[in-house]
């Protein structure tokens, strides 16, 4: 059977060169992006989105295990960071950090139930358990039900860094996409990441070699769900609210669709993905529901026609990892 | 008491399009290995065309419940045709990511046309009114698709466990190399068992219409809560899937009455506690 990473390469010097050479191109070229007409905050929330869709990956591109319910990890640190900056009145870099470790401690609490399954069961499970939080979040009140939390301040990090500054709010948000997939790419390419990548090939035979793959897999998946939500905590300075639409499963799947498009299991796919799906958004914003029929159709022409994604088809034509 | 009668009774309803669901869901994943995330869609599509056939041929209900099926079973079959069968070999993820985005297209495309909010359907006019039992007052309606459904779901069972096509369907489950070799054409099977799973989709839509009214989402969420009770019941057995669905509704209903405010969680609360008692589902067996 052909799994859905099929066409990873293997890691190789050469292929780590390549990578540290696109990844200097990619900073490169986001640091300069307030100095052009690009409107930075289209930039700030495609990066949170591209985080996002990094930290779907490590889960599906290495881990093997679809999860169909990220969405939950973005809500939460957007619900507790929004809450502690607004009604706590934390200044912003504990805001941050309130709203990844509730994420971390969802994480870990989803992950025990989730990864006693695997396959197709993993990613039903993921998604029935972000529905119950997405009715948890509903009926409890802290969230504001339909009309979420809005006006979340920005206020000055560290007292002095002030983020109500489009140019050094994205900064921040830059450095925090860059801290995430840097976290992430050191992960893929440390013994624990090819312990994860030999368990996605065959678990059977990393448990004949010893491995523990039940404490690996929970592991990935509770760095995933941190991760996730760092960028749920980020993307709060961003759009300045936090609603029942980041915990929809519609948000799960296009988190799914963002890194299919990209290509699952590359690199810089996810980063890639993310940052058309919002372009795409945004462009077709005014077609009402036509951009979930677009949506779909994407979706569904991936799946069909281009399963390696935009960056797995390129790195397979220049046959090298990306 | 009257209360609490009427609450199981809508929990029956509902286990009832549960089961269909699931059972439907069931038959998919062991033929093409595939979990139809379209399924709600389809179901939803089985309503609408109820609501055509009455609208624009004045088909009533009872056409309906015969037709509505058949229209959504050929189109599930030309999805398959076209799309699905190119994922056969591939991981099963695939076949999840591909029907989702269907599922898309489909709520999407009818969004469009008809908003979200609903479209009345009434109820055939020999099923109007109610019966006193005694203890509680029965809308007859609501009685025949708990009957109906019930009878469906187990003519379903009869034809899988104890045909001769049920054995070929089973057999080719099992080793569709083997059977194909034995000149049983497993193609136009997997076609027909994808039309069939679609069909049972589409007919509880058209129960449903009567009862929740026609709209483009009624089946984003029922798809959720039917992966968790495929998650509790496991995929394993036919029987396990019908049982599974009627007991989930039971208890859902229950739950609305004793406690209403877990009513929407109270299946993925289950699922949780299945899974940390028995990962593999209560009739599943090891994957």
């Amino acid at each position: 059977m052909t799994a859905l990473t099929d066409d990873t390469l293997p890691v190789t010097p050469r292929a780590m060169r390549d990578e540290m050479i696109v990844f200097a191109i990619m900073a490169v070229l986001l640091a300069v992006v307030p100095f052009t007409d690009i409107y930075p905050f289209f930039v700030m929330q495609a990066l949170c989105f591209a985080l996002l869709a990094c930290a779907f990956n490590l889960l599906i591109g290495y881990g093997g295990l679809l999860s169909f319910g990220h969405a939950m990890f973005l809500g939460t640190a957007g619900y507790v960071s929004g809450h502690a900056l607004k009604v706590w009145g934390l200044p912003p870099e504990l805001g941050i950090i309130a709203g990844t470790a509730a994420s971390a401690a969802l994480a870990v609490i989803t992950g025990v139930i989730a990864i006693r399954r695997q396959g197709i069961y993993f990613a039903m499970i993921t998604l029935a358990l972000s529905q119950l939080l997405y009715f948890i979040y509903l009926q409890v009140p802290f969230t504001h039900g339909e009309d979420g939390i809005q006006g979340i301040p920005q206020g000055k990090m560290l007292g002095f860094i002030d983020l109500s500054k489009p140019t050094i709010l994205y900064y921040v948000v830059l450095a925090g996409f860059l801290a995430g997939f840097l976290l992430i790419f050191r992960t893929i390419n440390s013994p624990f990441g090819e312990v994860l990548k030999a368990i996605r090939e065959n678990e059977p035979r990393a448990i004949s070699l010893g491995y523990k793959t039940d404490q690996y897999k929970l592991l990935a998946y509770i760095l995933s769900g941190t991760l996730a939500g760092l960028a749920g905590a980020l993307k709060v300075f961003v759009a300045q609210n936090a609603s029942l639409t980041d915990v929809e499963v519609g948000m799960s799947g296009l988190i799914v669709l963002m890194t299919l498009v990209g290509g699952l299991g590359t690199i810089f796919g996810p980063v890639v993905g993310a940052f058309i799906i919002i372009a795409m958004q945004q462009y077709l914003a005014g077609y009402g529901q036509w951009v979930t029929v677009i949506q779909g159709v994407v979706f569904v022409s991936c799946v069909l026609l281009f399963r390696r994604g935009l960056v797995g088809e390129i790195a397979h034509l220049l046959k090298r990892s990306l | 008491m009257q209360a609490l009668y009427a609450q199981l009774l809508v929990g029956l309803i509902n286990g009832s399009f549960y089961a269909l669901l699931s059972l439907g869901l069931a038959v998919i994943f062991g033929m093409l290995n595939i979990i139809n995330f379209a399924h709600g869609a389809l179901y939803m599509m089985g309503a609408f065309c109820a609501y055509f056939l009455l609208s624009l041929t004045g088909l009533g209900y009872w056409w309906a419940l015969l037709v509505a099926p058949i229209i959504v079973g050929i189109f599930g079959m030309v999805l398959e045709r076209t799309m699905l069968q190119w994922l056969a070999g591939l991981d099963h993820l695939y076949g999840l990511l591909l029907t989702f985005g269907l599922a898309l297209i489909i709520q999407g495309v009818f969004q469009n046309y008809f908003g979200s909010s609903g479209l009345p359907y009434a109820i055939p006019d020999e099923l109007k009114g109610g019966m006193n039992l005694g203890f509680m007052y029965l809308p007859i309606y609501r009685g025949w698709v708990v009957v109906f459904s019930l009878v469906v779901c187990l003519s379903t069972w009869f034809l899988i466990e104890k045909t001769r096509l049920g054995a070929y369907l089973r057999a080719a489950t099992e080793n569709p190399t083997l059977v194909r070799a034995f000149g049983i054409n497993v193609p136009r099977m997997i076609t027909l068992t994808y039309g069939l799973g679609v069909g049972l989709a589409a007919l509880a839509g058209v129960l449903s219409a009567p009862i929740n009214q026609v709209r483009p989402l009624m089946g984003e969420n029922v798809i959720i809560v039917v992966f968790a009770v495929v998650v509790i019941g496991g995929m394993g057995s036919i029987m396990g899937s019908i049982i599974t669905g009627f007991a989930l509704g039971v208890i859902e209903g229950l739950t609305k009455y004793f406690y209403p405010e877990a009513s929407n969680t109270v299946v993925f609360v289950l699922m949780v506690l299945v899974l940390l008692v028995k990962p593999t589902g209560l009739t599943g067996r090891a994957a």
